[in-house]
């Protein structure tokens, strides 16, 4: 909302520089994005011209080269607008100006036409968003008037932020109300006082409406204006518009915008010679009803838009934009004015299904009170009559189920201090109230307090009023801080856990990601997931999307880390080493644990694990001058899972297993105490190539459930030994299809409770044990734990142990 | 005659010893000396037979001899023993200049998750817990229940990016088609917290938000933190000390809060909170007079929004113990995302998504 400041001051005037005024509005609840409209120079640079010729130019087929009086003499101006037509009244920037957007004007060939100067937009000027045109001045001003003396050009506008339950304040008379409630200055007269209805007559006579459904229009007037003549407004007029962002179309339209403006009720001209009969009818649209609008656009009607229909149909769309049958123009000599009610959510919800927002539509949207349609009529009116030259027909069609009376509330004395923590006297309470607008009886225990119009949306409860008075009151500066008594804070224990996981991968090399939880369906395809048995094929898809590349949620963390992966290999990093954690969206179908997993009375819509996952290409250890380092392979990764699962107790188990995106003979699952955690493995080289890597290695796991299985916190102690071990080496000669696991499972089975520690030292495959077999040399340390063992004791350990390897197909070696 | 003798050869001993050069020599000495064909240990061995009367003075003279020349043995071999590793270190030499040699590298957490944390160090540290709850979420918990009615404005304000209906979805979904959406804030958990625990009740909300909007100080991704206290006797004042406790952990000791009134639905009263600049003291410029570019000259940055909670929305979880005539509360919430950039000076939101490693490995 622009608020030119004269205006503004018309009706409030606390005397406060601009910028002060706008930061005690936005101490008190109106935020001011910013004061615009001041010129960055001297305003004596911008004069009013005439244009004397116009022709093209020579050179350039969008630029004219204009002759223009500037009331000292004639000088050449290229313009570019599309609007500049000879004989106009302009606004020219002289050399020398500076305009709002700190641009110097100076003189400057323009296409090898020397142009001195420049013929201004209302957008250029400051005073507006019309930037397609030059502001053309109607009622001519002699060429070299100061332009400050015709426009606002000097003038300071504060462009209020205005919240949704602030109807009031997209008016300059509800913001004066506020200015003057948190200023204390005086408060003029409301404007719509003073004008005096011609009487009753014969207004039913040319104009009626029947509102067919009275919950969607609370209240519909209309009056009618004969004798008008359409033309250009007055200065004043359209000067208070383009200050305050509107583009002056003729003086009806014109009329009505400034008493939107003025009062925050939205009005409406129709030409009632193009309203067969002047009878009008509000409904419903039905399917598939259209209506062209008074931007040009013909608009098929969604159902159930609420339209202001003549004999012929659909003649406006209700509270949301005119019709361009019935349009005001040139021609026009009655005007039937409209000044209705409408329900809010309704006109919220048809102006976006039709994608179209005007400032009707913006104010309706946000609830209107019945009780400011008389108020618009009142002014709008007398400006008919004055500026338009009508003669008003006396009376006025009034439907709808009336004005409600006033909303009663009561604000208890204790109320606000309650709420607050901060005593504010009953006297200020009451005055604040008074200043914005309620009317307040004090008693015993409290106010009662009357609502206006303005407000009745808004404030319908005590909190409201506590509200009210604490904004008004200087909140910020007077409010204590004190703290509340609180007990038993802290992290759970999962999410203490969480971090230490974190930490640990960390501590191993790996950089964190935080990727966007969106990806597209694309690359989940590119995973090669089994469309009908994965549900991480199955992904929640969002219907307004910003990009195919952000269309569904990611099923897995694989998609979110090949990307930062192959962004940060394309910018030459070497290598990666990257881990992410973060949840994953997957499809809920029917899984109670979707529900169990978060607090709240209903289930969560989709399940989210939180997941664990890393990508590493490269070196896992960079080499130097003493050696190669580590390379990020299989093995490598392996090891910083068992440390990331060490680091909160946990010891995973990697069995054979297949992923799609996975290589096949490099690929597992990742298991603790038999439960499937997730995958690692190398990449698919088909995968890694389509998102540009080169072979690398990852791994997915559940972090809540890796978590979950962490006897961290809850471990009992065990005595640490007191008796010397027994140590033995053993080499096992055994087909490679035997898993190194299997092995060790026999080992210890073999071993019983003596058998302490099996270690897997060396790996040998090649001529010397033979094709498909492989050598595998075993350390194993054997203890008791209340005695110092004897080799008698092993030996038939050591016979056990021999057997068992021969009974899975291996042999001992030397 | 043989006592004489005895004082003779220690004296030729002690001179051999100390000559020696190295361990070699030492041995070559010692065999002489004190070995079996020594002239000491031949006397030693005839003790017996000499004439009783000289067998004592003979046999201590030798006996002395004896052990003084074996102390000066190892006397000697541990001066050997010390210049000898002295020599062998002197040409054991490091090129001490080269590079170290590098042991795994450290990865770094994302300033994402480094300003989370901080954010729910300082806040458990006020008594609060952390909960968590879902980001594909009902328009309910979103809205409805956050006394944003059906048709009110204040939906339109984020602009929201709805999930396609589907059976996959949990059945309690509704089928419409804006009936599940993306979270637009952490709040939606306020209502879930509340009908899973009684007041009163201290919980901060960390969590990935959405709304349909991309610049360089909007992405449709970002990290909020919600508190939410309730309880009997809550007032607007002790949002104020909250807050003041926490913006001074994140921006320094000598920070100040404001708070100007706003609007929000599930707040009433609503404010905006602001940090005084750390930057400029608040002051709006820097010394020397020029404009603070930070708070652009205003003195205060503006940081999230808070209010004590609307009495609609406890009627929403009365069931569930909460009154408004008995409890009242405050929410605050505030983006992670402002604050870590806010702390560490970086412009453009977008780029911390990119996981640029040049980007992480700058924080520690």
């Amino acid at each position: 909302m622009r608020v030119p400041v004269s205006w503004l001051a018309e009706y409030c005037d606390p005397g406060l520089e601009p910028g002060d005024l706008a930061r005690r509005l936005a101490m008190t609840g109106t935020e001011v994005e910013r004061v615009s409209g001041r010129m960055g120079g001297d305003p004596g640079h911008f004069v009013i011209g005439r244009t004397l010729e116009v022709g093209p130019h020579p050179d350039a087929d969008r630029l004219s080269v204009c002759e223009v009086d500037d009331g000292t003499g004639t000088r050449t101006i290229v313009c570019g607008a599309p609007n500049v037509a000879a004989g106009q009244s302009v606004v020219v920037a002289l050399p020398g100006a500076v305009m709002p957007s700190g641009l110097e004007i100076g003189e400057a060939k323009l296409r090898g036409v020397l142009s001195s100067g420049m013929i201004c937009s209302e957008a250029e000027l400051g005073l507006g968003d019309e930037d397609d045109g030059i502001l053309v001045l109607g009622d001519g001003p002699e060429p070299g008037t100061p332009a400050t003396e015709v426009l606002s050009l000097d003038e300071p506008v504060l462009e209020l932020e205005v919240t949704p339950n602030r109807p009031d304040c997209l008016s300059i008379y509800g913001v004066a109300r506020e200015v003057h409630a948190v200023t204390g200055a005086e408060l003029a007269e409301p404007p719509w006082d003073g004008w005096t209805d011609p009487g009753p007559g014969e207004v039913s006579e040319l104009a009626s409406v029947r509102i067919d459904d009275p919950e969607l229009c609370p209240r519909f007037t209309l009056r009618v204006f004969t004798g008008v003549e359409v033309g250009e407004s007055p200065a004043w007029l359209k000067d208070r518009l383009v200050s305050a962002g509107q583009r002056p179309i003729n003086n009806v339209v014109d009329v009505t915008n400034y008493v939107m403006l003025l009062t925050g009720q939205p009005l409406h001209a129709f030409d009632l010679d193009r309203v067969p009969g002047g009878e009008l009818v509000v409904r419903a649209a039905i399917e598939g009803e259209k209506v062209e609008t008074l931007d040009g656009v013909e608009r098929e009607l969604p159902e159930g838009t609420v339209v202001v229909c003549d004999r012929d149909g659909p003649t406006a769309i209700a509270g949301i934009m005119g019709g361009a049958s019935s349009e005001v123009s040139t021609g026009t000599t009655s005007v039937l004015l409209e000044v209705a009610t409408w329900d809010g959510p309704g006109i919220l919800k048809s102006s976006r299904e039709l994608g179209l927002r005007s400032e009707a539509s913006n104010r309706f949207e946000k609830g209107l009170h019945p009780a400011l349609a008389s108020r618009a009529q009142a002014i709008a009116s007398r400006l008919l009559v004055e500026v338009c030259g009508g003669e008003a027909v006396p009376g006025m069609v009034d439907e709808g189920a009336g004005v409600p009376e006033k909303g009663s509330v009561r604000l208890g004395v204790g109320t606000a201090a309650r709420v607050l923590g901060m005593e504010i006297p009953p006297a200020t309470q009451e005055e604040s109230l008074e200043r914005l607008g309620f009317e307040v009886e004090a008693g015993e225990a409290g106010f009662s307090v009357l609502v206006p119009p303005d407000r009745a949306f808004d404030v319908t409860r005590e909190i409201d009023l506590v509200e009210e008075v604490a904004r008004v009151a200087d909140l910020d500066a007077a409010l204590p801080a004190t703290l509340p008594a609180t007990s038993g804070g802290g992290l759970s224990r999962e999410q203490a856990l969480r971090r230490t996981a974190e930490d640990a991968i960390v501590a191993a090399g790996f950089d964190e990601a935080v990727s966007w939880s969106f990806t597209s369906a694309d690359s989940i395809t590119t995973l090669g997931l089994d469309p009908t048995g994965d549900p991480r094929a199955r992904p929640v898809a969002i219907s307004n999307p910003l990009s195919e590349e952000q269309a569904v949620m990611r099923t897995t963390l694989l998609t979110s880390l090949v990307d930062a992966a192959s962004r940060n290999l394309a910018r030459g990093t070497g290598g990666v080493r990257l881990f992410e954690s973060g949840r994953v969206y997957l499809p809920a179908d029917g899984n109670v644990e979707a529900g169990g997993s978060f607090p709240g009375n209903r289930p969560a819509p989709a399940l989210e694990p939180l997941m664990l996952g890393a990508l590493a290409s490269g070196a896992l250890v960079p080499g130097d001058w003493r050696g190669d380092g580590v390379l990020a392979d299989f093995f490598s990764l392996k090891g910083v899972l068992e440390q990331v699962a060490g680091s909160i107790g946990v010891s995973i188990e990697v069995v054979p297993g297949a992923e799609p995106f996975l290589h096949p003979g490099k690929a597992g699952r990742v298991l603790v105490d038999g439960q499937d955690l997730g995958w690692m493995g190398e990449l698919h080289p088909s995968v890694g190539s389509a998102f540009g890597l080169g072979p690398s290695v990852a791994f997915e796991v559940g972090l809540d459930r890796l978590v979950a299985a962490s006897p961290a916190g809850q471990e009992s102690f065990v005595e640490v030994p007191s008796f010397p071990p027994v140590e033995r080496d053993l080499a096992i000669v055994i087909p490679e299809t035997v898993g190194a696991s299997e092995i060790e499972a026999a080992l210890r089975k073999a071993g019983g409770d003596l058998l302490e520690e099996v270690v897997l030292f060396d790996r040998y495959t090649g001529e010397q044990v033979g094709e498909g077999l492989c050598s595998l040399a075993f350390s194993l340390r054997f203890r008791a734990p209340d005695r110092t063992l004897s080799d008698e004791e092993v030996d038939p350990l050591w016979e056990t142990i021999v057997e068992s390897i021969e009974s899975i197909g291996g042999t001992i070696r030397g | 005659m043989s006592v004489e003798r005895i004082g003779k050869i220690e004296e030729e001993a002690a001179a051999a010893i100390a000559g020696a050069g190295d361990t070699t020599e030492l041995e070559e000495a010692r065999v002489r000396f004190l070995g079996r064909k020594a002239e000491l240990t031949g006397i030693l061995r005839g003790i017996s037979d000499l004439d009783p009367s000289e067998r004592g003075e003979v046999g201590s003279a030798a006996n002395r001899a004896r052990e003084a020349i074996e102390a000066l043995v190892a006397g000697r071999a541990g001066e050997l023993e010390r210049e000898e590793l002295g020599r062998s270190l002197e040409t054991d030499r490091l090129d001490v200049t080269l590079p170290g040699s590098p042991p795994r590298p450290v990865g770094h957490l994302h300033p994402v998750t480094r300003t989370r944390r901080l954010i729910e160090d300082v806040l458990v540290g006020l008594g609060y817990r952390v909960v968590e709850g879902p980001e594909v979420e009902h328009d309910y918990y979103n809205f409805t229940a956050l006394n944003h009615p059906e048709g009110h404005p204040a939906r339109m304000l984020q602009d929201t990016f709805y999930v396609e209906p589907s059976e996959h979805l949990d059945p309690s979904c509704g089928s419409g088609p804006m009936d599940v959406l993306l979270r637009t804030h952490t709040s939606p958990m306020q209502v879930r917290a509340m009908e899973d625990s009684p007041p009163p009740l201290f919980v901060i909300v960390p969590g990935k938000t959405y709304r349909r909007d991309s610049d360089a100080t909007h992405s449709p991704m970002f990290h909020q933190v919600e508190g939410l206290a309730v309880g009997e006797g809550l007032t607007l004042a002790d949002l104020k000390g909250t807050l003041l406790e926490l913006l001074r952990a994140l921006f320094g000791p000598d920070r100040e809060v404001r708070m100007r009134p706003h609007f929000f639905p599930f707040t009433e009263p609503s404010v905006e909170f602001d940090v005084s600049c750390f930057r400029c003291g608040g002051q709006g410029e820097l010394e020397g007079g020029e404009r603070c570019g930070l708070c652009k000259g205003i003195g205060w940055i503006e940081l999230g929004g808070a209010g004590m909670v609307d009495p609609n929305v406890f009627g929403f979880v009365s069931e569930h113990g909460y009154d408004p005539d008995t409890v009242t509360g405050f929410a605050f919430g505030f983006g992670v995302e402002r604050i870590a950039m806010l702390r560490h000076g970086m412009g453009d939101l977008r780029f911390l998504f990119e996981n640029d490693v040049r980007m992480l490995e700058q924080f520690s």
